[in-house]
């Protein structure tokens, strides 16, 4: 904790903005993001940052709103259900591995188990319940397992993020490191995640607009325009660390579900929308 | 003048649902379109496969086409990503007919044209794809007529890849 | 395996108006696969809309129509109930078609 900080002094120091993350507990980390944006953004809403760069530019947002007409990602959703309706070789379903049978559920994700210590994705637990009933694991960035996830957050849709950090010293840590990765300078750039988001959204970044920190996990999946379908938060995270030319982590990999923890947090508060659309 | 370049011009014309429209020498033969599954053969193959905005218009309509700035179009100022651009098309013109799609710097300029029978406004709304920055023009048929419009849109590649 | 088209038709003051998104790839013949191969043209060349025999919007499409197709017209004579039938066909001959009822 003691080093996330220095780092974050040191960060903080250098580029004299004031984004370093400083708080004692999570919470006190999240108040000071979210004070943080209200007053970078004073007139967006606090639900609207879920919306990332359309919240804060027009020309974007008409994009979006005309893609949201009838959302590119809708046959993706139907299929999704279907797999998730469809019962395993067993005659079990996936919703025999989640509470309230997986549907309402996607605020809650990703949480701390604390018996197994480690942080569970969404996406981790599809996979898991796939394989404790004797299917094989789907891949994670896209495809088949975008597709679910897709429609178990269609059905969360408007419910608050719910992320919890129990008072345990593992999942703090998680938290932390999750934290600490978010603003740890990589790659030949040398940008942090936070560089673009949390310093500069709202700005130009050659010809692309960087949408917030705040709001930016409650659309996923997303549905790319450059991909052309629908894929995880894991599949972006490696896309950003490749942007910033550093290598990027296997999806699921435990620095990434940390990661995910951490952002998500963040984001405690504002609604699931997911899936969304973006550029 | 090719039968394509002809038909095209017909195919405008039938839309209005009336006949006697003189077309040259010709008349049109007064024809109630049934509606079928389509079946893609009056496709113009050649219009599509034809670079350059007014190429396009003469490959398709057989004819010029005038500014109009009774054309209302709806694009994006810069697009954010030039595999799906929303693209809108409306105007108070009359007794339209057809409205085409070109993007001028595309290979080939003609990306959509659609045929408004009698009934149906002379809106539409769609998804295109633009290879760079470029002029989208609109071509409204009215009473016959070619009218455009233009408008640029800026696309940029973007950088955030993933 | 669901249709390749999902359709919103809504009718309001005599005006309906028609949404429809189909599933298809649109190829646009200039793309390379990942082993720098062509990725031949593939698209939808014809989609009509009819309502009561009668077609009332025929979009003719090409290439550089955005994977996944959108289409939004309006049209006059229809009412609350009635049945609207979407067709497709591409350039290889493929084809679906589906009604909707207008809302």
């Amino acid at each position: 904790m003691l080093k996330a900080k220095v780092i974050l002094v040191a960060l903080g120091a250098a580029l004299a903005v004031p984004q370093a993350l400083a708080g004692a507990t999570p919470e006190e980390d999240r108040k000071e993001t979210v004070e943080y944006f209200k007053q970078m953004f004073p007139d967006v809403p606090f639900e609207e940052f879920v919306n990332g760069q359309y919240a804060l530019n027009d020309d974007r947002r008409k994009q979006w709103e005309s893609m949201q007409d009838f959302p590119p990602y809708e046959f993706a959703v139907a299929e999704g259900q279907e797999m998730f309706e469809t019962p395993f070789a067993n005659g079990k379903t996936y919703a025999s591995c989640f509470e309230n049978g997986g549907i309402g559920i996607r605020q809650n994700y990703p949480y701390f188990d604390t018996e197994k210590n480690e942080v569970i994705t969404l996406e981790l637990a599809i996979n898991r319940c796939r394989e404790s009933n004797g299917e094989e694991p789907l891949k994670w960035k896209k495809g088949a397992i975008a597709s679910i996830s897709a429609y178990m957050a269609s059905t969360s849709q408007g419910k608050p993020i719910n992320i919890k950090v129990p008072d345990d010293p593992d999942a703090l840590a998680a938290y932390q490191d999750g934290k600490e990765f978010y603003y740890s300078r990589r790659g030949q750039l040398n940008f942090s995640c936070a560089s673009c988001h949390v310093q500069n959204p709202g700005k130009w970044i050659r010809a692309d607009f960087l949408s917030p920190t705040l709001g930016q996990p409650s659309n996923f999946p997303v549905h790319r325009s450059k991909w052309g379908e629908l894929g995880t938060l894991h599949r972006r995270f490696a896309g950003c660390n490749n942007n910033v030319r550093a290598d990027p982590l296997p999806a699921q990999s435990e620095e990434y579900r940390n990661l995910e923890y951490f952002l998500t947090y963040m984001s405690n508060g504002l609604p699931v929308v997911g899936p969304a659309t973006r550029p | 003048m090719t039968d394509q370049r002809r038909r095209g011009f017909l195919k405008g014309m039938l839309g209005v649902g009336v006949a006697g429209f003189a077309l040259g020498s010709g008349i049109v033969p007064l024809r109630v379109e049934a509606a079928t599954a389509p079946d893609g053969s009056d496709w113009p193959e050649k219009a599509f496969k034809t670079p350059g905005v007014d190429e396009t218009i003469a490959e398709l309509y057989g004819m010029e086409a005038n500014e109009s700035d009774q054309i209302t179009m709806d694009l994006p100022t810069i697009a954010q990503n030039g595999a799906v651009v929303p693209v809108s098309v409306e105007t108070t013109l009359p007794n339209v007919t057809g409205i085409a799609l070109l993007v001028a710097k595309n290979p080939n300029a003609l990306a959509a044209y659609f045929d408004i029978p009698e009934g149906t406004l002379p809106f539409v709304s769609n998804r295109l794809k633009m290879a760079e920055t470029t002029d989208v023009v609109a071509v409204v048929i009215s009473d016959g007529k070619a009218y455009k419009a233009t408008q640029n849109v800026k696309v940029t590649v973007g950088g955030c890849g993933g | 395996m669901a249709s390749s088209i999902r359709v919103r038709a809504v009718e309001n003051n005599g005006v309906t108006a028609l949404k429809a998104l189909v599933r298809h790839p649109m190829d646009s013949g200039f793309v390379k696969d990942s082993a720098g191969n062509v990725i031949p043209a593939h698209f939808i060349k014809v989609l009509t809309i009819s309502h009561n025999g009668k077609n009332v919007f025929v979009a003719n499409w090409g290439p550089a129509v955005s994977k996944d197709p959108f289409l939004e017209c309006r049209f006059k004579g229809a009412k609350k109930g009635d049945e609207l039938t979407i067709s497709w066909i591409d350039n290889e001959g493929a084809s679906d078609s589906t009604t909707a009822t207008i809302a």
